[in-house]
């Protein structure tokens, strides 16, 4: 669709390229849309390599370090490629109460991940939100689209061990 | 066609849809339609009901029948029974946590029975995604009457009268706030509705906006109405991709039906509402933060003045308000100020939600008068403590909030009286902590967290609470000393006079509460280098106690690097060698026998 150069990158398609320049776009004449460009291209790459933050900031006519400045302001943001599953668990306070922090380590310990950071293989990333408000279940912890309740630093791994 | 005799409001809300609300209504649904009762049964889908301890729950209308904990099993014996035969099923009823004695009626249950309800009257009784029947229940009458009837200075006059404060959490006047607004000059003004919801522990608008999206959208078309917005935007938390679905419907719905767009209801007002969404930063709920973030930079806040009131979004007068704030306004126009402000103490009127979570029984979503104790709220309305346990404190109002012990437990909701007692009232999350539970442990949770969504603005903020952080990291480890207490007294101090905005400002309340009420937990911490309540790893030896060991192997079992031996009839031992101080043996220990 456009005739535009793309720079080179390993994890970004043709077609990918194509949805970012739709995003770009679309909200190229909206002020104050750099967070939902962001948004979009992450949800479409998984994450934000720097060659794209530079584009990016081309397409909506601004300086890179603005639009870095932005994208390293808010924790939605990633610059590193996450894993094949994402795990939140939930660092809120009535899931702290209820003692989640036995399991995060639990789970950092059984697969080398830190806070934030993803396995070696790539099986899992690992981030601790603030209150999914849900505390009703506390304590809790988010794989891709599934919400556990009552998660323990024994079941945690049960949980995890269905996700390859 | 049959009428429809009985509809099952099944609740949807996060914590009985991850508790298994989709299998139970696929369930439902199948055994109405084989029992050939679709036609006099409906299910509707519910937002939160509030009582998500006892989920997936279910409220029969209009018998007010409530049924808990269902299970897809036992959906074909429930739905013959009950809506063939016409007998309900004891089963799954509420039960009383101690006397066993079962409960019918949802409004006979203590949970709800103290409660009353006026933001949240619709909860479980309307389908959200539906707009006739959010209108069936006097809905978008308050916009109708604000519009047709009312000139904007009377809209803000009646919100006076109501005395209604700000819920976000600061508790402004939010009449006052809309004057200073309505009066401020120019043709570009803005609404805003604050759904950033960041504290930690708090779910209510979350759960306002999945259960009754419309009552906020009236109220935003109330207040823009007020000081003439033509524009209004939601700042929703990404994290929330329910609520920000059921908000997306219910501005489509209300537009069709031409309550948003351009000449409201045949007035010749004009107002759009666009939702937008964050991007994970706890200080863009702040104010001036949350307008930056809108205008797409980087979301730090300013001081003020200028007001937003005067300059705020885009330079633009702009009024903020919290989610239920704005869900109030309808029928405090709808039904008067007076009528608002009949309920609650001299100086906060009306109704409070909290959201009641921790080591409590009735977990949940409760909406009570104003000027109530804390003590009706966690004995009565939350049931109490679990596992026999011991309360030690109750934490309101986030990270800014404090921690709040037995002896204060009969002040009354109220903002000047929690204040006085060292906490806030805050935006609603009260979070109920057992024996179990290290105070100085939690004010190590609460500077990392503010430590970490200081947005690095001013000095004090950024330098001030990391060390602050780094000191309790210190006490936490065992390694504290006796100066120790003397500094975080004293860098609390600094750093609530000189820090730029409200995070920084009440950044030290976590610390100054737990050392005014726990100051032993930091002494036996410091001075034994012992945690009372056995919660720091760094302080715990990994043995146990022989006199209290019951040889009973759960430690064993449980272990994931099998560092404790133990054989049948004998006492546990623990290897130290092989232990990752991961926890796991004391969780599992039932009789406190390792420290
Ligand atoms: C650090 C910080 C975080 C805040 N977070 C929220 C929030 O998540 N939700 C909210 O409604 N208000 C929040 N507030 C309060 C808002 O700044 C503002 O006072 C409020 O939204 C105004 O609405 P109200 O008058 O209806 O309460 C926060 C304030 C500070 C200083
Ligand atoms: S604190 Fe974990 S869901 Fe609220």
């Amino acid at each position: 669709m456009s005739n535009k150069i793309h720079p080179q990158h390993p994890d970004i398609t043709v077609d990918m390229w194509e949805k970012i320049d739709e995003t770009i776009a679309a909200n190229r004449s909206k002020p104050g849309s750099v967070i939902t460009v962001l948004r979009e291209c992450q949800n479409v790459v998984n994450y934000l390599p720097v060659e794209l933050i530079d584009y990016i900031s081309q397409g909506l006519n601004l300086s890179s370090s603005d639009v870095f400045g932005v994208a390293s302001f808010y924790s939605l943001f990633s610059f590193e490629p996450k894993g094949r599953h994402l795990i939140k668990v939930c660092m809120g306070t009535a899931c702290y109460v209820k003692g989640i922090k036995e399991a995060i380590d639990r789970t950092c310990n059984t697969y080398q991940i830190k806070e934030g950071g993803t396995s070696e293989d790539r099986r899992f990333s690992l981030e601790a939100v603030r209150c999914l408000g849900a505390c009703g279940l506390a304590p809790v912890a988010v794989v891709d689209q599934d919400i556990y309740g009552s998660i323990s630093s024994s079941n945690i791994l049960e949980i995890l061990e269905r996700y390859e | 066609m049959k009428k429809v005799r009985t509809q099952l409001m099944l609740c949807g809300g996060t914590g009985c849809h991850s508790t298994g609300t989709p299998a139970v209504r696929e369930a439902l649904e199948k055994e109405i339609e084989q029992q050939g009762l679709s036609e006099e049964v409906q299910v509707v889908e519910t937002g939160c009901n509030g009582f998500c301890a006892v989920g997936p729950v279910m409220l029969v209308q209009p018998d007010g029948i409530f049924y808990q904990k269902l299970d897809p099993k036992d959906i074909p014996y429930l739905v013959e029974e009950h809506f063939l035969k016409g007998r309900p099923v004891k089963k799954f009823f509420y039960k009383e946590p101690d006397s066993k004695e079962t409960i019918p009626g949802m409004n006979d249950i203590p949970f709800f029975a103290h409660q009353q309800l006026r933001v949240m009257r619709n909860k479980g009784l309307i389908d959200p995604e539906v707009i006739d029947d959010y209108i069936a229940r006097d809905g978008y009458f308050g916009a109708a009457k604000a519009l047709q009837e009312m000139t904007p200075e009377q809209i803000v006059e009646e919100v006076k009268t109501s005395q209604i404060r700000g819920r976000g959490g600061a508790g402004f006047p939010t009449g006052i706030k809309w004057e200073f607004a309505s009066k401020s000059p120019g043709d570009v003004k803005y609404v805003l509705c604050n759904a950033d919801e960041g504290d930690p522990g708090a779910f209510m608008d979350r759960s306002i906006l999945e259960a009754d999206p419309h009552a906020v959208v009236e109220g935003m078309i109330i207040a823009a109405r007020a000081i003439n917005a033509h524009k209004g935007y939601i700042y929703a938390r990404t994290e929330y991709p329910l609520a920000i679905r059921r908000l997306n419907i219910a501005i489509t719905q209300a537009k069709e039906y031409g309550l948003l767009g351009k000449d409201i209801l045949g007035t010749g007002f004009d107002f759009e509402i666009e939702i937008y969404e964050g991007a994970g930063a706890f200080v863009c709920g702040e104010e001036t933060a949350l307008m930056r973030s809108i205008e797409g930079k980087r979301g730090m806040p300013r001081p003020r003045p200028p007001f937003p009131a005067h300059k705020g979004l885009w330079e633009k007068p702009t009024i903020l308000n919290n989610v239920e704030t704005l869900a109030n306004i309808p029928q405090i126009i709808l039904n008067g100020g007076s009528w608002y402000a009949s309920v609650g103490t001299e100086t906060s009127k009306g109704t409070k939600v909290f959201a009641l979570s921790g080591d409590i029984y009735n977990i949940g979503l409760l909406e009570v008068p104003m000027g109530i104790s804390l003590r009706t709220v966690i004995y009565d309305i939350g049931g109490g403590i679990p596992k026999k346990k011991k309360f030690k404190a109750v934490q309101l109002g986030g990270p800014s909030g404090g921690c709040i012990p037995e002896q204060h437990l009969d002040t009354p909701v109220d903002y000047e009286e929690i204040t006085k007692v060292g906490a806030i009232m805050g935006s609603g999350g009260m979070i109920v902590m057992d024996e179990n539970t290290c105070m100085v442990d939690m004010a190590r949770f609460f500077m990392d967290f503010i430590q970490d969504e200081s947005c690095g603005k001013c000095t004090p903020c950024r330098e001030g609470t990391r060390r602050l952080l780094q000191i309790l990291e210190k006490i936490c480890d065992g390694k504290g000393e006796p100066s120790d207490l003397e500094s975080l007294d004293k860098l609390s101090a600094i750093i609530k006079d000189s820090a730029l905005c409200g995070l920084g400002l009440t950044a030290p309340n976590p610390v100054l509460s737990t050392l005014r009420y726990f100051r032993d937990e930091y002494e036996a911490h410091i001075y034994e280098k012992r945690c009372p309540a056995k919660r720091c790893a760094a302080l715990l030896k990994f043995e146990v106690d022989p006199e209290l060991c019951t040889k009973c192997g759960a430690c064993f079992r449980h272990c994931p690097t099998e560092a404790v031996i133990w054989k049948k009839k004998e006492i546990a031992v623990i290897d130290k060698e092989k232990c990752i101080k991961c926890m796991t043996c004391f969780e599992k220990c039932k009789f406190g026998s390792i420290f």
